[in-house]
């Protein structure tokens, strides 16, 4: 049956920002799908505000919206599309997360889809209700014979004690339409019941939650499926939790494929999936289902189930090898499976189940360091802000990848000391919940004496995986008890899983790591690499899809094929996003991917994050789904060279992570391309960059280090406060606070636990009310082209990852920017950048001091790439391989003259902001977290709005990072003192604007003196009705609140702001930034915001180039 | 788990893999074959069609769900050696009853652990299933002295099993509430899923053993005749292609699977070849050519029968095609008698191990016989 040819323009809907719960495995997805429809001839239009993307470049779609997923803009495309006379005729929402599907409900209830005559395809409106809704799915389930949890809808309160009254406690609430579990969680207690219920109706957009019987402590697994239209399903892979039941599958260590099954158990998982999945309706793609099994009786109930493809279809493509959201694209425009090939065997079809022979493991990547204060335990609301997976030819060996992916301090069991104190019985009752590390804790347990049942009745993780912990454990006593470490007992090391630096711990007459890897290699004991191929070799694989194993047999088979006609560059990606490297990264990679095969290199990609499009086996020529840690890098290098010729390796696009291993790589003679490791290492060392600036005239704030609180004062006496102090062993603004006095001072050199000579603390001049400036930029040694200059809203001192700015700079003049032309060249030049260069500045008294550099790609690379249709990175990787700025010109890749710091005047302005997790996190008494943003870095991901103006652009990027601006309603207003003067225009543009201006005592004297009229509120402190108690009724539409001094719970404002972040309104926090809300506010009380393709921008643009 | 020892895997072209003893301690010999299947090796290990075969898990880990006393598709465990990466120390299964390993050794099966699985694998693929041996405790010898046995021993072609596995006497399986209709099942290798099946139809099973004759079979008033899955090459089993195309003749529906599947074909004329490393596994896609659907099956098969997808022939007993595909390799995956009521699946619809797409073909079997007795 050919494809059907009533379809002719799809919209793909994306996903949005970063947040936690949906991650780039919606742009993985998104990117695939896009690619299949214009394969097949169908033109595409695309939604999504997240620049970071790979599908949002103009190259995926034909027209590429970046504007707000909303209904509001989404309708907007497709009265654009309409009117430019290629009318959208369908929509596809199932790849682009719950945001996407979210939007396609509200598209349909707002008429949207009737109106224009778009068809949802994939999975329409009742399939996504009969999918989402609880009781509707529950009562499909009990259709199909199969069983659900018992519970009961509740819309009230009082309907959910009246439910707990039969049901008895635990119980777990679910609200309904949220992702990633938000709000939900289990109550143990009539006060638990109380706050999560009511927080759960809440965060319902249709006040629903479900009260549910509680599984707790049962064995946790998901399915994931696919549907085509002939009722063909097939499942594509199984995952089974090592956490039961009670910790999000988001923060779980998961493996595939289910490893404690039998055969019965399994095909009745299946079969219950797969009559949930043909009677919930969804027509064609993806689908997952999640089951919890009853670990004495056998007892399977059905959880909940996805329409659509899911962080879950991610990890089981990168798992399997079987890419479902590329297929489900197919199956939305009507193939079937049969008719669709397994690009991996090349000559089978899809209609296959794929089958392992090999063991994958994830684990998830927390970051509850960034928000002191969060209740660090796992529950079902997920918490984590990304994940890696490994894959091993066994559990132990996947398990030992995949922890030393992490990116953590730990980098696998015995690396990091135990915790003081550690014995059995505290190891085992920290079991009892869910934790990030929790395999740690059962490897100590086990090791401490703890028994497989002890360790299992603690923690009701199954047996099997504990006494896989357990062989791990009895394999460390050989180690460590082995008079010598034989050839056989090496192997068996690695062959479970054990990195160098483990045996390096157990054994320290080796000398380290280093002496261990001397070792193995003089007893010829190196991995073999393997194929993932979807059958496990029952076909030949056509794609190079590796992971490394280690087998006994010293003759065991590795698969790398040889491949001398074209040089070879490696790519090292940027490993699990975490706060501070994100999916940013991994455009960059791609892109040197993408451009370095068109310049004629093999490019292989090593990487361990299975949500992104860099571990697309599609987007390399070879792809290596590896740790990025020394050891497992070196033997990728070693492989490849063996293999065939490499040109170099690639450190400075994948983040911080492998700009770590460069100087190592380099030392035992890796060659690196691009901006050599010495110059890394001469930006990063703040005695050699201040040389390199005081050479080239270059002023940077001054600084000192100190030891202890007496040495940092001296310092701040002699600079000034405020000062701007961090550990100096540390990057991307961990630990970093601005301190205003000697008591905060004392507070933070006191909390530094970790200061020592070797580990000092930095005190640095913090420029107040400086304009922060970032810009990034390109040099050939020769040449350098400045890619863009962005110019902060808020002012320095919020970590630039957390700062909104614009570009081009909106307030800079011509000899600013020439300033930081010269600069930024000088910098170039003077460190010895081959690529990407980043600088921050701060522009304050007409002064351009220099803050830091950065001789590696940013994260702002994709945004300024979008805004100016530039392609930064792809011209990076040219450069780093030896072509030069003015080649890339006459070649077209780089325009032909200018550069992104000299923008038409008419350009468009693209602001980028943050999008900041606070909501998911609630302290373990239940309260918010504070909002306050500072030097370190807290969001998770961006959105860029981009239009004409500063005001709708800034508008575009508020409504696009979950806060859209308000334009009518009543505004709260508490400014610290130093902010008061320069926040009566804004706050007086406001008033005209019709808003009502409430403020506490203070601010509102101020106001008042200013002619604005104002109300007066209590503080949160000074009793009832206060300014807290009426934004959580709703009676706010905006908060302007500057802080004055650190964070913490006692300090002003905190209630506030936890309090708008509960009630999902804005809530400002610098001056600057109030200044620009009204900015966009004006815009969106003018309604004249509408929408332009990416390519129209770009190409008008380069019109005027 | 048992104490391991040093074993050996040697292949008839001379490769040999180092592992540990698994199971029993000895020497075993047979056909090398792969089973690509994740879950089922208990179902697996009792398969009477995997007898004379030494059976490689391409799964690394086998044994974590222990041994249970339901899942057994036989009287015992059929395998002549069996090969795996990473046993399970500890299962852990609420079923579960004992280890695998134990239960291996109390059988006296002969098997090895730690080689590398998938270089095997690929090796087989590359050059086809072939003879080989597992050696382990005493029977470890020179590779030279292992070689020669396994090349001592016999090939699967033209190998005639179905006697050692069959039933020697006739049982009846009872059917589950009303009894609809009788069935002969002729007993190549039956599993006891297949009659388990049969009944929850109403159907009464009359298993028989493999040389039953024509006048055995007519005796107890079949509605319909079953061919069961088996061991061994098709071509040397004349006597069960005569007996079929007796009770074609007779126009007795008949349902045959895997191995039935290839003694219909030879019954109609079709001719029957060795794969080169066959069908093993529960992953496997059928098209059936009417509809165009797809079947996820479960197939243990190393012979097959020749012919094009959707092909129709001449039959002594009129027309025929070739009802069923994989669209893996274009192997036939079903025969059907367009004149008389016959058809037939290489694959398993009782499945066991494997999932349950093909269940309904038992429901098909039934809707034949209620036609034919409506006919007649």
């Amino acid at each position: 049956m050919p494809k059907r040819t009533d379809i002719q323009h799809v919209l793909v809907i994306g996903s949005g920002p970063i947040v936690i719960g949906q991650a780039c495995e919606f742009d993985y997805s998104g990117t695939q799908a896009c690619r299949v429809l214009r394969e097949e001839g169908i033109r595409v239009s695309l939604v999504n505000s997240n620049p970071a993307t790979i599908m949002t470049d103009p190259e995926f779609a034909d027209a590429t919206y970046i504007e707000p997923i909303t209904a509001e803009f989404v309708e907007k495309v497709i009265a654009a599309e309409q009117e430019a006379g290629t009318p959208i005729d369908s929509v596809l929402a199932t790849l682009g997360g719950q945001t996407a599907l979210n939007t396609a409900v509200a598209l349909h209830e707002r008429g949207v889809l009737d109106k224009y005559g778009v068809e949802l395809i994939g999975a329409d409106i009742d399939a996504i209700q009969r999918g989402e809704d609880r009781q509707k799915f529950k009562d499909i389930v009990a259709a199909v014979g199969a069983e659900t949890p018992q519970s009961r809808v509740c819309h009230s309160m009082a309907e959910v004690r009246e439910t707990v009254a039969d049901l008895g406690l635990p119980v777990v609430i679910r609200p309904s339409f949220t992702m990633g579990g938000l709000g939900s969680g289990m109550a143990h207690t009539p006060e638990e019941l109380e706050r999560l219920a009511s927080t759960g109706l809440d965060e319902s957009p249709v006040t629903e939650v479900l009260i549910e019987e509680s599984v707790l402590g049962w064995k946790e697994y998901e399915l994931e499926l696919m549907r085509d239209k002939h009722d063909n399903v097939v499942v594509i892979c199984s995952i089974e939790n090592i956490d039961p039941m009670g910790v999000h599958t988001g923060d779980s260590v998961t493996v595939a494929p289910a490893m404690t099954l039998t055969d019965r158990e399994y095909q009745h998982m299946r079969d219950v999936g797969i009559d949930v999945l043909r009677e919930v309706g969804v027509d064609t793609g993806g689908c997952n289902i999640q089951f919890a099994v009853h670990p004495e009786t056998g007892r399977l109930v059905v959880i909940e189930m996805n329409p659509r493809v899911s962080r879950s279809s991610a990890l089981a493509s990168k798992a399997t090898g079987f890419p479902i959201a590329k297929i489900a694209a197919k199956l939305a425009v009507g193939y079937t499976l049969d008719e669709i090939r397994n690009d991996i065997t090349g000559e089978t079809p899809a209609s296959f189940e794929p089958t392992l022979d090999y063991v994958v493991v994830k684990v998830p990547r927390f970051a509850f360091e960034k928000f002191p204060g969060a209740d660090p335990t796992l529950t079902t609301t997920m918490k984590s802000v990304g994940e890696a997976m490994a894959i091993g030819r066994n559990f132990t060996e996947a398990l030992g990848k995949a922890l030393r992916s992490m990116e953590t301090k730990a980098t696998g069991f015995w690396t990091r000391p135990d915790p003081d104190p550690s014995t059995v019985d505290s190891a085992l009752a920290a079991l009892g919940k869910g934790h990030d590390g929790r395999l740690y804790t059962v490897e100590r347990a086990l090791r401490l004496g703890a028994t497989v049942r002890q360790v299992h009745d603690a923690s009701g993780i199954d047996p099997w995986f504990i006494d896989q912990i357990a062989s791990l454990v009895e394999l460390r006593g050989e180690l460590v008890d082995a008079p010598v470490l034989s050839e056989l007992l090496l192997r068996k090391a690695k062959r479970a899983g054990l990195a160098d630096r483990q045996v390096a711990a157990l054994r320290p007459e080796l000398a380290g790591e280093d002496g261990v890897r001397a070792l193995r290699h003089r007893l010829g004991i190196r991995p073999v690499f393997k194929t993932v191929d979807t059958c496990a070799a029952e076909f030949a694989a056509r794609t190079p899809y590796h992971y490394s194993a280690y087998e006994l047999d010293p003759d065991a088979e590795s698969e790398i094929t040889e491949q001398r006609d074209r040089p070879k560059v490696i790519i090292l990606g940027s490993g699990p996003n975490r706060i501070g490297q994100g999916i940013e990264f991994d455009y960059s990679c791609v892109h040197a991917a993408m451009s370095l095969r068109d310049a004629g290199f093999e490019t292989v990609m090593v990487n361990c994050n299975p949500e992104t499009v860099s571990t697309d086996y599609d987007t390399s020529d070879r792809l290596y789904f590896e740790p990025l840690t020394f050891e497992d890098v070196l033997e990728v290098v070693h492989a490849e060279q063996t293999a065939g010729t490499l040109a170099g390796v690639i450190v400075q696009l994948g983040g911080q992570t492998p700009l770590g291993l460069a100087q190592r790589l380099a030392d035992v003679g890796v060659p690196i391309v691009g901006t050599p490791p010495e110059a890394i290492h001469l930006a990063e060392d703040r005695g050699s960059f201040g040389e390199v600036l005081t050479s080239a005239g270059l002023p940077a704030p001054k600084y000192g280090t100190a030891t202890s609180f007496a040495g940092a004062k001296r310092i701040a006496d002699e600079i000034g406060y405020p000062v701007l102090v961090r550990p100096s062993y540390v990057l991307g603004g961990r630990g970093m606070e601005i301190v205003y006095e000697d008591a905060a001072l004392a507070s933070y050199i006191a909390r530094a636990t970790e200061v020592s000579p070797e580990h000092p603390v930095l005190v640095d001049r913090f420029l107040d009310d400086a304009i922060e400036i970032d810009v990034d930029a390109l040099c050939d040694g020769d040449e350098v082209y400045i890619g863009g200059v962005m110019e902060h809203i808020e002012e320095a001192g919020i970590h630039s990852g957390d700062s909104s700015c614009a570009l081009p700079p909106i307030t800079l003049g011509r000899t600013d920017l020439e300033a930081v032309r010269r600069s930024t060249e000088a910098i170039a030049k003077g460190v010895g950048v081959r690529g990407l260069l980043n600088v921050q500045y701060a522009l304050k008294d007409d002064v351009l001091y220099v803050l830091e550099a950065n001789p590696r790609a940013s994260r702002t690379v994709p945004f300024v790439s979008k805004a100016t249709a530039a392609p930064l990175a792809k011209a990076a990787a040219r450069i780093m391989l030896g072509t030069s700025i003015a080649d890339l010109r006459t070649e077209g890749l780089l325009p032909p003259t200018g550069d992104g710091a000299e923008l038409p005047a008419d350009a468009p302005v693209a602001v980028k902001e943050a999008v900041l997790p606070f909501h998911r996190f609630r302290t373990p008494e239940g309260h918010g977290v504070d909002s306050l943003l500072g030097p370190e870095m807290k969001s998770t991901g961006e959105v860029m709005g981009i239009d004409v103006s500063f005001g709708k652009a800034f508008a575009k990027s508020q409504t696009a990072s979950y806060g859209s601006l308000p334009t009518t309603g009543a505004v709260f207003v508490s400014v610290a003192n130093r902010d008061k003067r320069a926040m009566v225009f804004p706050v007086k543009r406001l008033a005209d604007l019709g808003f009502d201006i409430l403020a506490t005592t203070g601010t509102a004297e101020v106001l008042r003196r200013n002619g604005i009229p104002c109300t007066v509120v209590r503080k949160h402190f000074e009793g009832e009705d206060n300014i807290v108690d009426r934004i959580l009724a709703g009676d706010v539409v905006m908060v302007i609140n500057t802080p004055y001094g650190n964070s913490g719970p006692r300090v002003d404002g905190y209630e506030i702001r936890t309090a708008a972040v509960s009630r999902d309104i804005p809530c400002v926090t610098t001056i600057q930034g109030a200044a620009a809300a009204v900015h966009g506010i004006e815009a969106l009380i003018r309604q004249d915001i509408g929408v332009r393709s990416l390519q129209e921008l770009q190409a008008a643009l380069g019109a005027k180039r | 788990m048992s104490a391991t020892s040093p074993a050996a895997l040697v292949l008839e072209d001379g490769k040999v893999l180092r592992g540990e003893s698994y199971g029993a301690l000895g020497a075993t010999l047979g056909e090398a074959v792969f089973c690509t299947g994740m879950t089922g090796y208990q179902e697996t290990l009792t398969d009477p069609s995997y007898h004379r075969q030494i059976v490689t898990q391409t799964a690394p880990h086998i044994g974590n769900t222990g041994w249970n006393d339901e899942d057994d598709e036989s009287a015992r465990i059929w395998v002549a050696g069996y090969v795996v990466r990473d046993p399970a120390r500890t299962p852990s299964n609420w079923r579960s009853k004992r280890t695998l390993d134990e239960e291996l050794a109390r059988q006296g099966i002969v098997g090895i652990s730690g080689v590398d699985t998938r270089m095997l694998t690929r090796h087989l693929r590359e050059r086809g299933a072939m003879r080989a041996g597992v050696f382990s405790g005493d029977e470890l010898a020179s590779v030279d002295d292992m070689v020669a046995r396994v090349l001592d021993s016999p090939s699967m072609v033209g190998a005639d099993l179905a006697g050692d596995v069959s039933t020697v006497k006739p049982y009846v399986v009872k059917p589950k509430g009303d009894k609809r209709f009788r069935v002969a099942a002729i007993d190549l290798g039956i599993k006891s899923n297949t009659p388990r099946m049969m009944a929850e139809r109403g159907i009464e099973v009359h298993v028989l053993p493999s040389t039953s004759t024509v006048d055995d079979l007519l005796a107890i008033e079949p509605d319909g005749v079953f061919l069961s899955n088996g061991p061994g090459d098709p071509a040397a089993m004349d006597d069960t292609v005569e007996l079929t195309k007796a009770v074609l003749g007779r126009r007795i529906p008949l349902f045959g699977i895997c191995f039935g599947n290839q003694i219909l074909g030879r019954a109609l004329g079709m001719g029957t070849f060795k794969l080169r490393y066959g069908h093993r596994g529960v992953n496997i896609p059928v098209i059936d050519v009417d509809t165009g659907r797809v079947a996820i099956t479960a197939q243990n098969h190393g012979f097959a029968l020749a012919g094009e997808p959707g092909e129709r022939f001449d039959t002594p007993f009129g027309a025929a095609k070739v009802s069923h595909y994989c669209p893996n390799d274009g192997c036939v995956e079903g025969v059907r008698a367009l004149d008389v009521p016959a058809f037939s699946v290489q694959y398993h619809p009782e499945a066991a191990a494997g999932p349950h797409d093909a269940a309904p073909l038992f429901d098909e079997f039934c809707e034949l016989m209620t036609k034919s007795a409506k006919v007649s």
